[in-house]
């Protein structure tokens, strides 16, 4: 019997499930080697180069060369992980989480400053369907 | 005996971090956050700790996909900042207390936790900002610090009610130890935030002050939220609260609030901080 997922139902969130982990696995892996500023400095020479290195799919690859961050999130990556890559453009979190909520990380910066994303509307893609 | 003589609670935002490390803590932005702060220093210089219990979670640093402890306890002599990216924080080395880490390892096994041990690690934000914004920017951390990772980037976490009975073993643990040791369990990350996905940027101050005001003195009923809840309430990377009550657990029944903090933001993240201890 395949597992429960309740959490399918929050709104603009992918959760790291196992089968996530799976998915993303050399992805993310690949993010962690930024750790390491020799290969910091060789991704940054030739970016295509080094993730040819790692046994990633080709949407993997695309996907890190765009910084499309909610679609590395799709194909299986963690954020946590993913911050290598942009920790290595010299990008902030904010930076980041504005890109993938399709805001300008200044609207973004005034979000929060104004409290933030509010939890209304926020909870439940059910209840936003049944609402 | 070792003595658990308080517990604190704090956000580890790694922008608090950055901010310290680059001499912005006057900028009015993180002024407001680092004002939240300046009791927990005044109260920490008199207490002056032996030892701190830090729980607290790696992110992505020492631990990669290949091995994912849920709960991981540092037995090493030593712990240096991990590059995160961008280089190593410019924070002192974290010196650890083998004895009495693998004196806690040894009783919370034999108590039903299954603890992974822990060798040779560096120790990332989540460690090293609660350390700074406790202890400012010393040229050496003023005590020992016993790193306790637990897992909540891998779903699923521990659940907080698993926590919390765990810091309730970890209190025996210390309390059976044989030295004469000032010990503080502190719990870190939270509150609320989001860091991923169309929902990035999610805050529930109603969440978070309902959280705050249950800890002292409701800790069961807070142990009782489900994963569920922290993801939908808290938002994804805000279930980071389970490990707050390790640190409550930690302490006894009956608690007093020393200081509490709230703010929203720190870039992505409401900053929440308490300091509790038994009475």
């Amino acid at each position: 019997m395949a597992r429960d997922k309740p959490y399918a139902d929050i709104p603009g969130t992918t959760v790291f499930d196992g089968l996530r982990c799976r998915d993303g696995y050399h992805l993310n892996q690949f993010c962690l080697s930024l750790m390491k500023p020799e290969n910091r400095e060789r991704f940054r020479a030739n970016e295509r180069a080094y993730l040819d290195e790692w046994p990633m799919t080709e949407a993997h690859k695309q996907a890190v060369l765009g910084r499309d961050y909610n679609g590395m999130i799709a194909l299986g990556g963690n954020i946590y992980f993913i911050a290598k890559i942009f920790a290595t453009d010299g990008k902030s979190f904010q930076h980041a989480a504005a890109l993938m909520t399709g805001m300008t990380q200044e609207d973004y910066a005034k979000m929060m400053l104004q409290g933030g994303r509010s939890p209304a509307e926020n909870r439940s893609k059910k209840a936003a369907t049944d609402g | 005996m070792a003595k658990v003589t308080a517990g604190v609670a704090t956000s580890h935002v790694p922008a608090i971090g950055a901010a310290l490390d680059l001499g912005k803590t006057t900028d009015p932005y993180w002024a407001r956050v680092f004002a939240g702060y300046e009791f927990s220093r005044r109260w920490i210089a008199a207490q002056k700790p032996d030892v701190v219990f830090l729980v607290y979670n790696d992110h992505a640093s020492a631990f990669s996909l290949d091995i994912i402890p849920t709960f991981a306890i540092g037995c090493a002599e030593r712990f240096e900042p991990a590059d995160e990216g961008w280089g190593p924080r410019p924070v002192p080395t974290v010196m650890g207390d083998p004895p009495f880490a693998w004196h806690i390892a040894e009783s919370l096994i034999e108590d039903d936790f299954d603890l992974t041990i822990i060798n040779k690690m560096t120790v990332d934000h989540g460690l090293t900002v609660p350390l700074s914004l406790m202890f400012g920017q010393p040229s050496a951390w003023p005590c020992r610090i016993i790193p306790f990772a637990v897992n909540v980037v891998q779903y699923p976490p521990p659940s907080g009610a698993r926590c919390y009975r765990l810091g309730q073993a970890l209190r025996r643990a210390i309390e059976s130890y044989d030295e004469p040791l000032n010990v503080q369990v502190w719990g870190t990350g939270g509150m609320s935030h989001q860091l991923q996905g169309p929902r990035a940027g999610f805050i529930n101050t109603e969440f978070d002050t309902a959280f705050l005001d249950r800890i002292a003195g409701d800790p069961e009923k807070l142990a009782a939220i489900t994963r569920l809840e922290y993801l939908r309430e808290a938002g994804s990377e805000g279930i980071e609260l389970v490990m707050w009550l390790i640190m409550r657990g930690a302490l006894g029944a009956r608690v007093e609030e020393l200081h509490r903090f709230y703010h929203v933001p720190a870039s992505n993240t409401a900053v929440g901080h308490i300091i509790l201890r038994d009475v």
